[in-house]
């Protein structure tokens, strides 16, 4: 009989409430675009080996958000950062750190896929070549070949891999995006809409990968699908107007969220 | 709860509550025209309420499948997603009520002409009054989106499961007194136990409405009297 012991039910609870440990964290952070102000005094806690989906309506600030997180908003000129962001608990925004090593820890999906006019394996080296992860051709053939397995593109594209990644189709550059991000050994990694240039079946397959790469990697998506933020992810965070409205296990946001705004929000009424 | 920006979204998600309404309407009006049948000897109301029960079937395949449709064009969330799933958890339990009063209409004809004694019948009436109530009340509750009401609606199920003791053992009693009232209160013994499991859908009904209206499960299980066995064993 397949009846689970006393032990064995007790175990399993203990593991899914287990608290998991943070792997980021932002406190109290405000984003200004000049003069406008785009996010209020967010307080965010993402969870390692968790996928967090950030909704909201266009405009809402989880764009904003998301690219705090690895200080991509430091590219635009007006854009002032205030509050403060933490990775394995230490600051983000310190001025001692190295960004450029910051974003390998912290890689990024687009939208768009945007392989560079490059071959499939050198799309993939790149990254590992100007971090200095490899120096022979073996390491980078091993770093290539394990990177495009884990996006779950290598048995698609074994045999050309040194044809132009921009001639892979939609969801095939996507997932090739998604293996230059790992390529570098990231631990956490940030997907702003990786689907919304995808087909159904395309979608279905960065998903599955999304779920599959949580094992080893923490993952922060925006997301406009509400399917799938309920579908690829265990924490859901929705903002509007700038302000974090609610947030929370994806379980409980889809099925009975306490906020009315969230409420309104992924049952269609407003947005 | 305001609008939807699609506002065919809001009318469907209407029909499927009207069909509810509608289905709940008509699972009282057969619950009481059953036992009437039953107590009056009434075979053409008796009639009704078996042909009743198609247009319940109907109304419940017409429910399933707005649901169906709704959930494969909207991706229903939240509070949407609840009152669908619950629509058709409650269509279900409300045409197994059609279901258990066509039963009782049925035993009609098998009763005959020999209208059962009003003394006999007292107390099974009494019993339909509390379950027709409870039958009405759901819906009406539901439609109302109160919870408070449901929660002690799930509990008052509970007068019913003492009055069908009550039943239970009055028509024992009426069948050791004499054998010659055996078929009669036989085929009431029967319409009581469809009556106590009407009660139970109503129970079913109360507690996927409470779901949909608040998103949280009521407790697992009120505590439940069948006290029908002891007296049984009692006597034996």
């Amino acid at each position: 009989m397949n009846m689970l012991t006393d032990a064995a039910v007790e175990e399993a609870l203990d593991a899914s409430q287990k608290p998991r440990p943070l792997k980021m964290r932002g406190e109290n952070v405000r984003v200004f675009y000049g003069e406008k102000q785009a996010l209020f005094d967010v307080n965010l806690d993402v969870l390692e080996n968790q996928v967090t989906a950030l909704i909201g309506p266009s405009g809402c600030g989880k764009s904003t958000f998301l690219r705090c997180l690895n200080r991509m908003n430091d590219t635009i000129d007006i854009c002032r950062i205030e509050g403060r962001i933490t990775l394995d608990e230490q600051d983000i925004y310190d001025p001692r750190i190295d960004v450029v090593e910051l974003r390998a820890r912290v890689g990024m999906v687009f939208q768009k896929p945007n392989p560079f006019p490059k071959s499939i394996y050198e799309n993939i080296a790149y990254g590992p070549r100007i971090h200095g992860l490899a120096s022979k051709k073996a390491e980078f053939d091993e770093i290539v070949e394990s990177s495009l397995q884990k996006a779950g593109l290598f048995n698609e594209v074994k045999d050309r891999l040194h044809e132009p990644g921009t001639g892979l189709s939609g969801g095939q550059q996507q997932r090739l995006c998604i293996a230059r991000a790992i390529a570098v050994s990231p631990e956490v990694i940030l997907m702003d809409e990786p689907c919304s240039a995808l087909d159904p079946i395309a979608t279905a397959k960065v998903e599955e990968l999304i779920d599959e790469l949580r094992e080893n990697y923490t993952i922060v998506i925006v997301t406009h699908s509400m399917q799938q933020a309920a579908r690829v992810s265990q924490r859901t965070a929705m903002f509007h107007l700038g302000n974090l409205v609610e947030e929370g296990p994806t379980d409980k946001m889809f099925t009975n969220p306490d906020d009315k705004r969230t409420q309104d929000y992924i049952t269609g009424r407003f947005g | 709860m305001g609008e939807h920006t699609v506002s065919s979204f809001d009318e469907e998600l209407g029909e499927i509550d009207r069909l509810i309404r509608d289905m709940g309407d008509l699972s009282g009006a057969m619950t009481r025209a059953s036992t009437n049948a039953l107590l009056n000897s009434d075979t053409a109301l008796a009639q009704r309420v078996i042909s009743d029960d198609t247009i319940m079937d109907a109304k419940q395949r017409d429910l399933d499948e707005r649901a169906i449709t709704l959930i494969a064009k909207r991706q229903p969330m939240a509070q949407d997603l609840r009152s669908v799933v619950g629509a058709i958890r409650m269509a279900a339990d409300l045409e197994r009520i059609g279901d258990l009063a066509k039963n009782i209409a049925k035993r009609v004809s098998a009763v005959g002409q020999s209208a059962t004694p009003r003394t006999l019948a007292h107390s099974i009436d009494a019993m339909a009054g509390l379950v027709l109530h409870q039958v009405n009340a759901v819906v009406e509750h539901y439609v109302k989106r109160d919870a408070e009401a449901l929660i002690r609606l799930r509990d008052e199920d509970e007068k019913i499961d003492i009055q069908y003791t009550s039943v239970f053992r009055e028509l024992l009693t009426y069948m050791m007194e004499d054998p010659r009232n055996i078929t009669s209160c036989t085929h009431l013994l029967f319409c009581a136990k469809n009556l106590e499991r009407i009660g139970d859908h109503v129970t079913n009904i109360a507690e996927n409405a409470y779901y949909v209206v608040t998103g949280e499960q009521l407790p697992v299980q009120r505590p439940k009297l069948d006290e029908t066995q002891m007296t049984v064993d009692a006597d034996a």
